[in-house]
């Protein structure tokens, strides 16, 4: 079965070219034909997985060479089937099988439908690249269809400026970030001599690379991940990333592109592994980062938005997991994370539907008019808090786990993060928790409790749009049981340098911990959101938190002023008047030069006789006198 | 200094002085009085270089009848006077000036460095017969191109002057 | 005399009829001005002929033709000074300028 990897990006891909060309004469737009791409790369994925936890973890590998500049700088194109490749494929293909259902729905009478699900088929495709590329120009070539792909997508309703611009940042600032990649990826060509993912992982096992281009080529590849993935300092798309259509949030920037980032950290771990400074570097951004997005998310009057910065938090975890060790950690939060918060969105979306505004001021008493959307929202929202027996419960206390026993206990031998690291992950991951149960409880009872505060009659959505998010919730309910035993994701990922570390060890004092501070969380999310949304919000009381909280930090404002403004306001003139002047300036002085040198040369036509009656003279003059030094006196 | 050449000098300053007016003066006809005054004066250098066929025909043909011609010229285009009407501007007399020392002085470093030490001996006037003998025996041919030159200008000047 | 006074008077004859040619305006003194030149032309011609006491006296003879071709040449040329000055009521040959581009 693994030999047919390659049909499941391969498909989507087709699908693409097949809706964009004959979409719009197709019935019902050309939906189907995505759907179908995707349902059999479901299937066939499906069936890899199976083989894998059957016990097949060899990693399947096949490559045909792709283009050749020369020897030494040949490049494949491949793919990789091992367990990783196997567990993200199968989770790709489900959120985006589930999603794209939901989107027939979701998107029924818009007027860019056909080009909406090529575009969703084409982003499918990438991300489906990434997961199984051998070499990182493949991998690039994937995440680069992503980036494109969310471009188009966030700025579906391109109509409105502000989603063309929400778009345009969501692009820029994930290129800032693939700048560092693709440095990165030279880094390790040049070091290890070619783009294969394992000849580079073999390089640094080895010892050939040194371990100080080990750690700046990790460094510079980490880059690519901060930007994809919505690390601090390039988090700031995400939020404005929500102008998209709901069914893109849900599929790309909870499930999927966002992961990429972790799954490239996850694809290139023994890379990683080697160099103390990155696993720091990794574990500290991600600390930062889910602080600062946890606290983002409790001001925040969108729903969406609040999911989006719950997305950069919990994408944090999974770094942080990363950073600290967690190989297995950090996959298995990536795996139930996708279901969660894909649940969260789609059910978001079934609720904005409903009452035709994103805005919580507008929502309340949901939980009567729409109970189906209700309890898969509750499910998803109890999984993100951490609340067991969901997924979201064990997969986070695998991560504090790693957390602890990288700074507090015995961190698996040769780890090199640094235990006051670890130390700093582990507070920061519990007090994120606390934050994380504290704004879920906010969300929940702000759209379902209280009364209902809009203007419309909101009521269940149909049948198409339920099936979802039913589906999701079952997944977001069990999807944690696959940590557990001896056959658990951890063994399934393995791979000979990464061995696993057996079944998910249960610390029973931090279980208790971590359930204690999810629950007062939601405790205090209840007590202070029961009735409602209150006359100003809480936090408007400590004005200066207030506004640091309004402002994102005013990380936006510094990126604007700065960057924005020193690029478009000095360095694009320049570059313009560059354009212009020199260059274009020399094109002109070319034309410029020729009819001035022309305008002198037509004297030599002057038409008055005593003018070549003149040179005659001269010349004669000049001749004699050349003549008689030449030939002597 | 003998008194041949004596004569001499005074004819080639005469001369050269006329020659000089010629070229710079305001009005058109004193230049071409200047210049029966210049011809005459080659006439008499011709006298004194043992040429005095050469020197009549020079008084008959060139004070005669071209420098008539030159005046019947005048006559008829209505000789303007003045130096903006006869001369070019500044620039292009002060390059014309430049030219004509330049080829003065080309002219004058040649020939002394050529014929610096050479000397013209006292001889007798060639004889008109001589002369004649030269032109019908060894030149009859360019005498006859120069005949039928002549015709032709004839012609040439009645049919492009005549008014019809 | 030395030979080369008649050259030297040759020479100056010669340079003014150039600066003449070059410097006036009025078509009928350039023509006297290329005269002045073909004046200097036969002087130098004769006074050859004397210093090389030629048998033939060639030098003569060709001063002779120059005469007879110059006055030819200011024949032609005044007919056709007349003939431009009847058609543009010029003769300032400055504003002759077909030829110009």
């Amino acid at each position: 079965m693994k030999e047919l990897a390659w049909l499941v990006p391969a498909l989507p891909l087709a699908a693409w070219a097949v809706i964009l060309l004959v979409g719009k004469r197709l019935p019902d737009g050309g939906a189907p034909v995505g759907l179908l791409a995707v349902a059999v790369g479901w299937v066939i994925s499906l069936a890899i997985l199976f083989g894998v936890i059957g016990g097949d973890h060899d990693a399947y590998h096949v490559a045909v060479e792709w283009a050749a500049f020369g020897p030494g700088l040949e490049i494949p194109l491949g793919m990789t089937v091992d367990g990783l490749a196997a567990v993200l494929l199968a989770m790709v293909t489900t959120v985006s099988l589930l999603v794209q259902l939901y989107s027939v729905f979701y998107m029924r009478g818009d007027e860019r439908y056909t080009l909406f699900f090529a575009k969703l088929s084409l982003f499918t495709s990438g991300m489906l690249i990434v997961v199984l590329a051998d070499n990182l120009l493949l991998l690039l070539v994937g995440w680069e269809i992503m980036g494109i792909c969310s471009y188009f997508l966030i700025g579906h309703y391109w109509e409105d400026a502000a989603n063309a611009r929400a778009a345009t940042k969501a692009f820029l600032t994930t290129r800032v970030g693939d700048l560092g990649f693709m440095a990165g990826i030279f880094v390790f060509f040049w070091a290890a001599g070619s783009f294969e993912i394992e000849r580079i992982i073999e390089g640094v096992e080895s010892g050939r690379i040194s371990s100080t281009t080990v750690t700046l080529g990790a460094v510079l590849l980490f880059c690519g991940a901060i930007g994809k993935s919505g690390q601090f300092p390039l988090h700031t798309w995400l939020p404005d990333a929500m102008a998209g259509p709901t069914p893109v949030s849900a599929l790309i920037h909870a499930a999927t592109m966002v992961a990429a980032g972790v799954f490239l950290v996850a694809r290139m771990y023994p890379v990683f592994e080697a160099s103390g400074t990155v696993l720091n570097e990794i574990a500290i951004i991600a600390s930062i980062t889910m602080l600062i997005a946890a606290l983002l998310a409790l001001v925040q009057d969108d729903i969406k938005r609040v999911l989006a910065y719950s997305t950069v938090s919990q994408l944090a975890y999974m770094m942080a997991a990363l950073g600290v060790g967690g190989y297995s950690a950090g996959v298995f939060h990536l795996f139930t994370h996708a279901f969660f918060k894909a649940l969260l969105f789609l059910a978001a979306g079934s609720i904005i539907h409903a009452v035709h505004s994103n805005n919580m001021s507008e929502m309340g008493g949901l939980a009567r008019a729409m109970p189906l959307t209700f309890i898969t929202f509750l499910t998803g929202a109890l999984a993100l808090a951490g609340i067991a027996p969901l997924s979201g419960f064990w997969s986070k206390d695998e991560i504090l786990t790693d957390a602890w026993n990288a700074g507090f206990g015995q961190g698996h031998e040769g780890l090199a993060t640094s235990p006051a690291v670890a130390q700093v992950v582990f507070v920061t991951g519990v007090v994120t928790a606390f934050l994380t149960a504290l704004y879920v409880a906010r969300m929940l009872w702000l759209s379902f409790g209280a009364a209902y505060r809009g203007q419309g009659h909101p009521h269940e959505a149909e049948a198409g749009i339920l099936f979802p998010l039913v589906v999701l919730a079952v997944c977001a309910a069990l999807a944690g049981f696959v940590g557990l035993g001896d056959n658990s994701i951890s063994t399934w990922i393995q791979t000979p340098l990464l061995p696993s570390e057996g079944p998910a060890t249960l610390n029973l004092g931090l279980i208790v911990a971590a359930t204690a501070v999810a629950l007062l969380g939601l405790l205090a999310g209840t007590a202070l959101y029961r009735r409602g949304l209150p006359e100003h919000e809480y936090l408007e009381r400590f004005p200066p938190v207030w506004t640091v909280l309004q402002r994102k930090f005013f990380l936006d404002d510094l990126y604007e002023r700065v960057l924005v403004r020193g690029v478009a306001g000095a360095l694009a003139p320049a570059t313009y008047w560059f354009d212009q002047r020199v260059i274009d300036g020399v094109v002109d002085g070319v034309g410029l030069g020729t009819r001035r040198l022309a305008r002198g040369l037509r004297y030599v036509q002057s038409g008055q006789a005593q003018w070549y009656a003149a040179a005659l003279f001269l010349g004669v003059v000049g001749l004699a006198v050349v003549v008689t030094q030449l030939v002597g006196r | 200094m003998t008194g041949q050449e004596v004569a001499f000098l005074i004819l080639a300053v005469v001369g050269g002085l006329a020659g000089l007016l010629v070229v710079t003066s305001r009005n058109v006809v004193h230049a071409a009085l200047y210049l029966v005054v210049a011809l005459s004066s080659v006439a008499g250098v011709y006298l004194l270089l043992a040429a005095p066929f050469v020197a009549f025909v020079q008084v008959i043909i060139y004070v005669g009848a071209i420098v008539v011609l030159i005046l019947f010229g005048i006559m008829l285009t209505r000789a303007p006077v003045g130096r903006r009407v006869l001369d070019n501007t500044l620039r292009a007399r002060v390059g014309a000036f430049v030219v004509g020392a330049g080829v003065f002085v080309m002219l004058t470093v040649f020939l002394a460095g050529a014929f610096g030490e050479a000397r013209i001996a006292n001889q007798a006037a060639t004889a008109t017969a001589a002369l004649g003998n030269s032109i019908f025996r060894n030149y009859v041919l360019p005498f006859e191109a120069v005949s039928v030159l002549l015709l032709a200008a004839l012609i040439g000047a009645i049919v492009l002057a005549r008014r019809d | 005399m030395p030979l080369l006074y008649p050259l030297i008077f040759a020479a100056f004859l010669f340079s003014a009829g150039v600066y003449g040619v070059l410097a006036r305006r009025n078509a009928v003194m350039v023509l006297m001005s290329i005269e002045l030149m073909l004046n200097a032309v036969n002087v130098n011609l004769v006074a050859f002929n004397a210093y090389l006491q030629d048998q033939l006296v060639s030098g003569q003879v060709f001063a002779l033709f120059v005469i007879a071709v110059a006055a030819a040449e200011v024949g032609i040329g005044l007919a056709i000074v007349l003939l431009i000055f009847r058609n543009r009521e010029t003769v300032n040959i400055d504003e002759v300028d077909l030829l110009r581009w």
